[in-house]
């Protein structure tokens, strides 16, 4: 084949979050853009979300957040991660203060997109994340 | 302040300021007397039939609306703190905000609900935690609003069993329960069990309230949050009052006369950015809801027909850029509420877009709607945008928006409007909708075709936004000891027996469950004791897929 | 390490159990080209899944959440380190971008978490027919890691969708209730490939109506059939996946179509059906760039001839030079 093979995301929200507006605005911005969206909505867990990843081998994983608690459920996200072995890059979009996001790189998350953030910004942080994932076979 | 003839009986997550509807006025600045109302008859009248123009003839003038601010913490001590504060002030109506895991129907011992607890709202997880909440307060002698739609037959249940134990008699208590599970599905996503039997815990509610609990708003249709989550107006508008179609059919299939449905039931709105379209759509509302409850369900009683509402300004039109500019929004966004004649009003505060908001800044938010109330003369003569041909021609379009809606949905439940909307909601018709319309505006937004001061112009350099407001995690460790002491002094054989008769009566769609987990909380049944008892008789649901 | 070693070694953590593995194999089976084919050639002497099970229906009549019961009850039995069942997921690609938003999973969190279920969502990707390759080659994987039972839902409305439903041994159409729907299975061409059909969403009004219409279309003869002497005819079931009402019947039923194909030998035959379609599919992928680049270079104004004359000698011209170079099927 000639083209790129499209690029594999997941995107999630963990736990009793119910803000969906803005990772579904993301799903059809990265659809828009030739991504695959594996859509897999509310009520995950860091758990599930590797679970998934790893069955969908995706490039990048996306999670949104909007209850606050991203210092806690940021970093176990990127634990979870690493503990099964996975190196997919992990970014965090939603209500995150700017004065966080310094604790969140430190703990390994790929990038944050908070709030206001342009879809072209967008799709071009979730390429430039797909680009640090281990290549495909062949 | 609330009373039943004129509570909008929307359960604003906030305890009520006071206000006094006789002090806005007759005259203009200038010393102008004015009349109540103006436009010839061809406009129609406010507080007549279909109610366009408002519904009471003097709108302002008698009563002025509600003013709820927001108000939500920690544990019930807490609250309850602040409750005697607020009735210290002369206030009467009460609003309460629960927590993430208590509007989920869990307990603060949920693996879920670590950092949630106490944080958004008030932890409810125990009879005791209601009695503590409302220590000290006559709950005959009160209105309380609670926003809370899952779990609200458990919570309304605690309410009860409160009452009960204090001698206070059932008909005596008065209020309004958010208890609109609908929206949650399209928008909100608060949802436990799946469409079908969660309707018919509202409508269990409902059949209960109006047997027992006369003075009680069992429902307050929310079209809110269907625009937090990206809606048009239009779309609020179709889906919200679409919903309403769907109680009164469920309620009328329960039982109830569609009279007696709709007379306690109340909206809640959006009060968003675009100034004439909100104004077009409150005006919309109340003439399809009078048409429509006449026409379909053939309603006489004016008080049904006659469509009140809670408005609070939009949430997502907040900017967390140049902050101080969201004190503007919400002043013109509350002028169109009002314009548009709204029953009680909740202002945000404009460090909400990062932040749970500052007590400063919500005082603000207060002293916004004051402005509106008592500077402006916006109150002082109902519907003065009524004749104009622009907002007429708005309201009109808004309708036929609105009508086009009713069609599909009565399409797709085959002549039911409750079938139809579960439906929409099974096949993601709702939140699909209301994503392609999030994502059309974002896409506006990056194109440069729509502005947001601040946002894609006019911007500023940065300066470093405000803080999320950190929560005291003692909070989440005190009410999981209260829980735990809860759990230990009870008879665990009698919360067993009381949680089996709970899932017998929810299994039997001839009951009523609202006897059974009165009985279930009397015994100390938690909230999320109570959510799996019927979850194991209804299932759960999972959302529609997105594309 | 070569791209033959890195197959070699993804094979191996699969067959000890490894998801991350499995995923990436069935990704290089997804992307088609040389290292597809070259994963392809190591199945060669490895064993096909037991059973290959086809769910295909129009959007939103339950396929996931049927499916997602079928898994649950394919999952019951001993378990070892390699998931006992496989779902692939089908999706369509935006016609416009190439992109997808797959969603199918979130009927499936339940079980899709399980130890013995894995899940794996596919987009369309187009209809060059890259997908109707992609997924034989990805069962095959999968039944060579040790998967027993995989389960294929997808949409049916499209050619495509039909082919990849060709690969399953078993077929269950799902429809629900509702005026038409029976018919529009008909036009669809769902009766001929279904060998069962799931009267879904059966809480809602119409599904006696449903699954009569069904009935009599079936005994007008519109259905799959066979050959030899025992005709299957398909059953009609009624099911409610939400709440899991009639997924026993159904099972059991799927159940026994494969025993009737094992014991009429038609499994056999129909996995010998399927390779010889996958051949044909696949060879004539191979002589239609040719056929189009060769007809391009026609000079119509050489000879007076019928298009139907120049058709002969394109295909002429284009098998005598099979084995031109460029065009080694790998
Ligand atoms: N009432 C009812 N709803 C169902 C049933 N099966 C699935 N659904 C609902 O139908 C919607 C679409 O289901 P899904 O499995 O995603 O359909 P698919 O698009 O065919 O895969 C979801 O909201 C399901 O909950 C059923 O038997 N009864
Ligand atoms: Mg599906």
């Amino acid at each position: 084949m000639s083209d790129p093979p499209p690029i594999r995301i997941l995107l999630a929200k963990l736990g009793f979050d119910g803000h969906d507006r803005g990772l579904k605005v993301i799903a059809r911005t990265l659809r828009d853009a030739g991504f695959e969206v594996i859509y897999l909505g509310l009520r995950q867990t860091a758990g599930s979300v590797v679970i998934a990843a790893e069955q969908e081998d995706v490039a990048v994983i996306g999670i949104s957040m909007h209850n606050g608690g991203h210092l806690t459920l940021g970093p176990m996200m990127v634990r979870a991660v690493a503990d099964a072995g996975l190196e997919i890059p992990v970014v965090i979009g939603g209500i995150v203060p700017a004065e966080d996001v310094p604790t969140l790189r430190e703990h390994g998350i790929f990038a944050v997109l908070g709030p206001g953030t342009a879809l072209e910004t967008v799709v071009a942080t979730i390429h430039a994340a797909a680009a640090t994932h281990d290549g495909m076979v062949g | 302040m609330d009373t039943d003839a004129t509570s909008p009986a929307a359960a604003g997550p906030s305890p009520t300021a006071t206000s006094d509807g006789t002090r806005v006025g007759t005259t203009t600045l200038g010393g102008v007397p004015v009349e109540a109302v103006y436009g010839g008859a061809d406009l129609g009248e406010p507080g007549e039939y279909p109610y366009t123009r408002g519904a009471y003839a003097s709108m302002y003038r008698d009563k002025l609306w509600t003013m709820r601010m927001f108000a939500g913490f920690g544990l019930v001590a807490d609250t309850n703190r602040r409750f005697h504060e607020l009735l210290a002030a002369g206030v009467t109506g009460l609003s309460t905000a629960f927590d993430m895991p208590t509007l989920m129907g869990r307990d603060s011992d949920h693996p879920w609900s670590v950092g949630e607890v106490g944080r958004a709202g008030v932890a409810v997880d125990t009879l005791a935690d209601m009695d503590d909440l409302f220590a000290g307060i006559d709950l005959g002698g009160v209105t309380t609003s609670m926003t809370i739609n899952g779990p609200a037959v458990t919570v309304m249940a605690m309410y009860i069993a409160v009452a009960d134990r204090r001698g206070t008699p059932r008909a005596a208590l008065g209020g309004t329960i958010q208890n609109d599970i609908l929206k949650e599905y399209q928008a909100q996503k608060e949802y436990i069990f799946p469409p079908a039997p969660s309707v018919r815990l509202v409508t269990d509610l409902m059949r209960f309230t109006s047997a027992e609990l006369p003075r009680w708003h069992p429902v307050s249709v929310s079209g809110y949050h269907i625009r937090e989550a990206g809606s048009t107006a239009a779309q609020e508008l179709g889906f919200t009052l679409a919903n309403g179609f769907a109680y009164v059919e469920a309620a009328v299939r329960a039982g109830l006369t569609a009279d007696e449905a709709a007379r306690r039931m109340s909206f809640f709105f959006n009060a968003h950015a675009d100034f004439f379209e909100e104004i077009g759509k409150y005006r919309a509302a109340r003439r399809i809801w009078a048409r429509w409850l006449r026409e379909r369900w053939a309603v006489t009683d004016e008080r049904a027909l006659r469509l009140r509402f809670h408005a609070q300004t939009s949430g997502v039109s907040l900017t967390a850029q140049q902050p101080e500019v969201n004190i503007a929004r919400v002043a013109l966004q509350a002028l169109a509420a009002v314009l548009g004649g709204t029953q009680s009003l909740h202002t945000d505060a404009y460090d909400e877009a990062l932040a749970l908001p500052s007590e400063h800044a919500a005082r603000l938010a207060l002293r916004t709607q004051q402005v509106v109330a008592y500077e402006t003369g916006a109150a002082r003569v109902a519907d003065p945008l009524g004749g104009s041909a622009y907002v007429e021609w708005m309201t009109d379009e808004l309708e036929r928006r609105a009508e086009a809606i009713f069609s599909h949905i009565d399409e797709l439940g085959q002549g039911s409007m409750l079938d139809g909307v579960i439906a929409g909601i099974e096949s993601g018709y709702f939140t699909g909708e209301i994503a392609d319309a999030a994502y059309r505006y974002e896409r506006e937004l990056a194109a440069g075709e729509r502005i947001v001061v601040g946002v894609n112009e006019f911007t500023e350099a940065s300066a470093p936004p405000p803080s999320l407001q950190t929560i005291d995690p003692r909070i989440e460790s005190e009410q999981r000891t209260r829980l735990d002491a809860v759990r230990r002094d009870r008879s665990s054989e009698a919360v067993a027996r009381a949680l089996a008769c709970v899932a017998e009566h929810a299994g039997d769609p001839t009951r009523n469950v609202m006897p059974a987990i009165i009985e279930a909380v009397h015994a100390h049944a938690t909230v999320g004791e109570v959510t799996a008892a019927l979850e194991a008789v209804f299932g759960g649901y999972t959302e529609a897929a997105v594309a | 390490m070569s791209r033959d070693d890195a197959l070699d070694a993804l094979l191996t953590d699969a067959r000890h159990g490894s998801r991350r593995a499995l995923g990436r194999l069935l990704s290089v089976a997804e992307r088609g080209g040389d290292a597809a084919s070259a994963l392809d050639r190591r199945m060669l002497d490895a064993p096909p899944p037991l059973w290959t099970v086809g769910i295909v229906g129009a959007p939103g009549v339950g396929k996931s959440t049927l499916t997602a019961r079928l898994v649950a009850a394919a999952a019951d039995g001993p378990t070892g380190p390699v998931p006992r069942v496989a779902v692939i997921a089908v999706d369509p690609s935006s016609p416009l971008t190439g992109g997808a938003i797959l969603g199918d999973r979130i009927r499936m969190q339940g079980v899709g978490s399980r130890p013995e279920v894995f899940v794996r969502s596919m987009a369309h990707r187009g209809d060059d027919g890259g997908l109707a390759r992609a997924v034989p080659i990805a069962i095959r994987v999968l039944g060579s890691v040790g998967v027993a039972t995989v389960i294929v839902e997808t949409v049916g409305v499209g050619q495509i969708e039909l082919e990849i439903i060709h690969v399953a041994d078993t077929v269950i159409a799902a429809m629900s209730p509702g005026w038409g729907d029976a018919i529009q299975a008909a036009k669809a061409g769902l009766l001929e490939v279904a060998d069962l059909f799931a009267v879904n969403k059966a809480d809602r009004p119409g599904v006696a109506d449903a699954v009569r219409d069904l009935e009599q279309m079936l005994d007008a003869g519109l259905a799959r059939g066979s050959g030899d002497g025992r005709a299957w005819r398909p059953p009609v079931l009624p099911t409610v996946a939400t709440d899991g009402t009639g997924i026993d019947g159904l099972w059991s039923a799927a159940e026994a179509h494969r025993e009737w194909l094992v014991a009429t030998g038609g499994l056999q035959r129909v996995r010998d059906e399927r390779i010889r379609h996958e051949i044909g599919r696949r060879a004539k992928d191979l002589l239609a760039g040719r056929i189009d680049a060769r007809t391009a270079e026609l000079d119509l104004a050489t000879a007076r001839q019928t298009p139907g004359q120049w058709a002969a000698l394109v295909a002429a011209d284009v098998c005598a030079h099979a084995d031109a170079p460029g065009t080694s099927a790998a």
